[in-house]
Parts: structure tokens; sequence; C-alpha cells
């Protein structure tokens, strides 16, 4: 579920994309070499705007490449980990074990290992931990 | 050599040099600075005649990505759909062919040009779509039990859901290609974020459901469980179990749809039941469900009102109105808040823990609204996937 198959369209990268950017990366580079060139000849204007121009190339090409690859690693359906809390109602011994197929709350199971009491599914759940900045001010 | 209208004769590479050395002095390009010059008139012109046609390109790049991450999706819920039937069920044949065809399946909602009486035309129609949904899932599955039939039921739903949007977008966005429409791409372009939403909290939800664990939307029903356990239980119409509870000084009858499988119960009956076996004597009806947040809301944030609080189609609430109108019964509502995403996806610790909360507040209202030996019904809604009681 986790990796997308390999044959899936969705996953491909159009290779006239791919063309583009390394074609702009490639004359980025090249604007870079001239900035040089003209650096040496003294003339510093040109310089100046060929190195902007070849490091605007450079980012911007290598962005669309990033982005590309993100394209396709957001294509995964993301499973977060599962708990079930195992809870012994009589001693109150509580285990939080990786969820297992099977499990519902209120689900009775073997003895506690205390009392010897049935332990019983009191809780399952998922953890959402919140990305940093993803909170709004204005609560 | 160029002729002017006045007949002088001007040398051409003349001009042109003198141009050229004009234009080296100011412009740090020189000789190009003309090459430039023109690409800033060709880009300006092009915008002004194709900016629109642009635009929609952009548009139609954004809303193709977005298809086929919807695509994906799609696939990978037929994919576990097929998978769980197998690894469950233990069909004799391939249930594949099956579960393709159960992807197509449709329920057309009556006719409301004379809305008198719809309600039990739409109940009509649901229950008949119930049954069928249910023989299709046990005729692919016939190993399963009552529990995994509902659970692989709502896994099927959830994938013909999934499968629903993905065509829809298609369409539209095939439609836009098609007829180069601007209002056809930009409909689809600007609610694209909003469905992208819902069908990756439906991605998440198929694993859930195949797994038979509890959902967002089952906050309701965690708490008319947590109030009913360890009391007797019994079965009540449809899909529904009931408890008496005595409840500070009250007897409540602590009403849920019967779990642990994928199940929400006809609420509307099982309320309607309960009513009835007592005369009408009720204090209070209490219900309990999972609300839509606002964006900026916490998850797990609890409301309280009046009303029935319950979603669906509809059929239920209105018989719960219909009921507590015969009888002139007070229904109070409290809510759980959470997301889109988080009613569909495996329960939340923030709404399993806002559960707790919840009991709490039931036992408020029914100290702050009932007198001591008052009967009173408390109805935990939602689906009750992986909540026993």
């Amino acid at each position: 579920m986790a990796k997308p198959p390999a044959n899936n369209t969705a996953t491909k990268v159009s290779s006239f994309v791919l063309m583009i950017i390394f074609v702009t990366l490639a004359l980025s580079l090249i604007a870079l070499i001239l900035a040089i060139t003209a650096f040496s000849y003294g003339n510093e204007v040109v310089a100046g705007y060929l190195l902007l121009i070849g490091f605007l190339g450079v980012a911007l090409s290598t962005y669309v490449l990033f982005q590309t690859r993100r394209r396709i690693m957001r294509l995964k359906i993301e499973i977060p980990p599962i708990n079930t809390t195992v809870e012994c109602p009589k001693c109150g011994t509580k285990t939080v074990r990786e969820f297992q197929r099977g499990d519902y709350i209120f689900k009775e199971l073997g003895p506690c290992q205390k009392c010897n009491d049935k332990m019983l599914i009191t809780a399952i759940y998922r953890e959402v931990k919140e990305k940093p900045g993803t909170q709004s001010p204005l609560r | 050599m160029l002729v002017f209208p006045k007949g002088e004769l001007v040398e051409f590479t003349a001009i042109m040099g003198s141009l050229q050395s004009q234009v080296a002095q100011t412009d740090p390009f020189g000789e190009f600075s003309w090459i430039l010059n023109i690409l800033f008139y060709v880009v300006f012109i092009a915008f002004i005649f194709y900016g629109q046609r642009i635009q929609m390109y952009v548009m139609l790049r954004e809303v193709e990505g977005s298809l086929f991450k919807l695509k994906y999706i799609k696939d990978e819920g037929r994919k576990t759909a097929i998978e769980t039937i197998k690894e469950i069920g233990k069909p004799q044949t391939d249930p594949t062919a099956r579960v393709d065809r159960f992807l197509e399946f449709f329920t057309l909602p009556p006719q409301s040009l004379d809305p008198a009486g719809i309600v039990w035309k739409l109940e009509h129609i649901l229950d008949v779509r119930d049954v069928r949904l249910k023989d299709e899932v046990k005729l692919m599955a016939p190993s399963a039990d009552d529990t995994q039939t509902n659970n692989l039921e709502n896994t099927l739903e959830v994938a013909m859901t999934l499968n629903f949007i993905y065509k829809v977008i298609r369409h539209y966005y095939l439609l836009g290609k098609k007829t180069l429409s601007l209002y056809v791409i930009m409909q689809i372009q600007m609610i694209l974020p909003l469905i992208m939403r819902e069908a990756e909290a439906y991605a998440s939800a198929l694993k859930a459901f195949a797994y038979g664990q509890p959902i967002g939307d089952g906050a309701g029903s965690l708490v008319a469980a947590k109030l009913m356990h360890g009391h007797e239980i019994r079965k009540i119409p449809k899909d529904n179990v009931a408890a008496t509870v005595p409840m500070e000084g009250r007897t409540a009858y602590v009403i849920k749809a019967e779990g642990p499988g994928g199940n929400v119960g006809k609420t509307g009956d099982a309320v309607k039941t309960v009513i009835e076996e007592n005369e009408g004597k009720i204090a209070t009806v209490i219900m309990i469900d999972a609300a839509m947040k606002l964006e900026g809301e916490e998850v797990g944030e609890i409301a309280e009102g009046v009303g029935a609080v319950i979603g669906g189609p509809g059929v239920d609430q209105f018989k719960i109105e219909e009921t507590i109108l015969k009888y002139h019964i007070p229904i109070n509502g409290i809510v759980v808040k959470e997301d889109i995403g988080d009613n569909v996806a495996p329960m939340r610790k923030e709404i399993f823990d806002a559960v707790d909360k919840a009991v709490e507040r039931v036992k408020q209202v029914i100290l702050e609204r009932t007198k001591e030996g008052d009967k009173v019904i408390i109805v935990g809604v939602g689906n009750t996937t992986g909540i026993a009681q």
C-alpha cells in the first residue's frame, strides 16, 4: 500500500519536461561560464547579468526537478501507526501495543499477568504529530 | 541600400552600425539588446492574445496532476477491497470481476416533484440498497462472519466513493480539454483542493474498514459504548443495541449501533422503539455525534445544543423528530468536533480523549435538565466499526 507500483502512469515523469529541465540547466551553466569569461575580459556589468541569469536558471531548474520528484513521493497513502491500549479492569495494568487485526474496543483478551483477571482493550487510536508552523495563531 | 520617401539613399548597414554603437554605450548587452527588446514585445503581445489560453493550460495541468493522484488512490482502493475479500471471505472464484461491477453500483434517489411522503420512499430505496449490498458482499466473501461482512461492505463503499470521485473529476477535466472552456476548467480547479482532501480521507478509511479500526465518526458510538459497557445489552430494531443504565438517580436507556462491525444502524427506529416502550414517558433525549469542525477550531472540541444531531440522508433525523414531537420530548445534542479527514480515518487520540469529556457532559446535561427518577434516552450516533458494547 505504501509503495506506488513501478508501472503506474501516475508516477511517470514526462521525458519532455525532463528534457526542458536539463536544457535550462545546461544553458544556465553556460551563462555562468560566460560570466567568468566576461569578468576576465573586464566587462563586469555583463558578467554580473550573466551571473544573475545563470544562478536563476540553475535555481529554477533544480526547483522544478525536485518538485517533480516530490510529486512522485506524494503519491503514497500514508498509514499512521495505530495503537491499542490493553488494560486490566481489576488491577489497572496498562500496556500500549501496535494494533493487530481483530482488535476492537471492549474485546476481552487473555488473563492479566498480575491478577489473572481478563484483560480488556480500552482504546484504539492514532497519534497525529502536527507539523510545526501549521497551527494558526488565530485560535 | 534603402530608398526613403523623400528620395534619400541611405546605406542600411551604416544606420544599423550607428544605432548599435549608440545602444552599446548605454546598454550592458550592447549589440544584443534589440533581440531582447523584440523578445519582450513578442512575449507581451503573446500574453495579450493567448494569456487566457496559457492560464487554461496551467489549470489543466494542475487538474491533470491531481487526477493522476486520484487514479492512484482509486486503484489502491480497488486493490485493497479485492485483497481483503480474498483474505477474509476465502471465495472459490476470483472476486475481481464482481468487485469491478460493484464499483459501478448506483442508487437513484426518489423523485421529489411531489415531496409528500418522500422520506418513506427514500427509506425504502436505502433499505433495498442495504440488502442488495449485503447480499453482494456475502456472495463475494462466503466465509466472512457478520462483523467482517459489515466491514467489507464499508470497505467496498469507500472504494466505490473513490471510483466515483475519480470519474467525476476525469469527466470535467476531459470536458474542459475538449471544449477549451475556461469556466468548466476553472470550476473544477477551484474546488479541487477540497475534493483532494476528501479523497485522501477516504483513502485512509480504506485500511480502517478493512482492519475494523474505530474511525472518527464513531465518537458518538464510543460515548454510548462507554456508558453501557458492563450492563445487560439487548438488541433493538434495526441493527442497534440498548442497555438500561442507572445514572445520577435517573434511568438512562443507552442506544448505539451494534458493533464491532462497521454499522450505523437505523437510529430513528431504535429511538422510536424505546420511546414507545416507555409510552412516551421520557424526560429528555440526548444525542451524541461527531460533527465537522470549522478551520481554526480544535479537533475534539465539545459543543452542546438542541436538535437531533445525526447525519446521513435524513431519514433517521426525520423519524426522531416525528417521535419526539408526538410525545413532546425535549432533545439535546452534544457534538465532538473533527475534520473531514478525521471523520473517516482511524480515530485520533484527541477524539478518543474527547469521548471522556463528552461522557461527563452527558451526565451534566442529565443533572441540569432532568429530575431524579426520570427516564432519559442517550443515543450514540455514528459508525461503530471497531467499537463493541
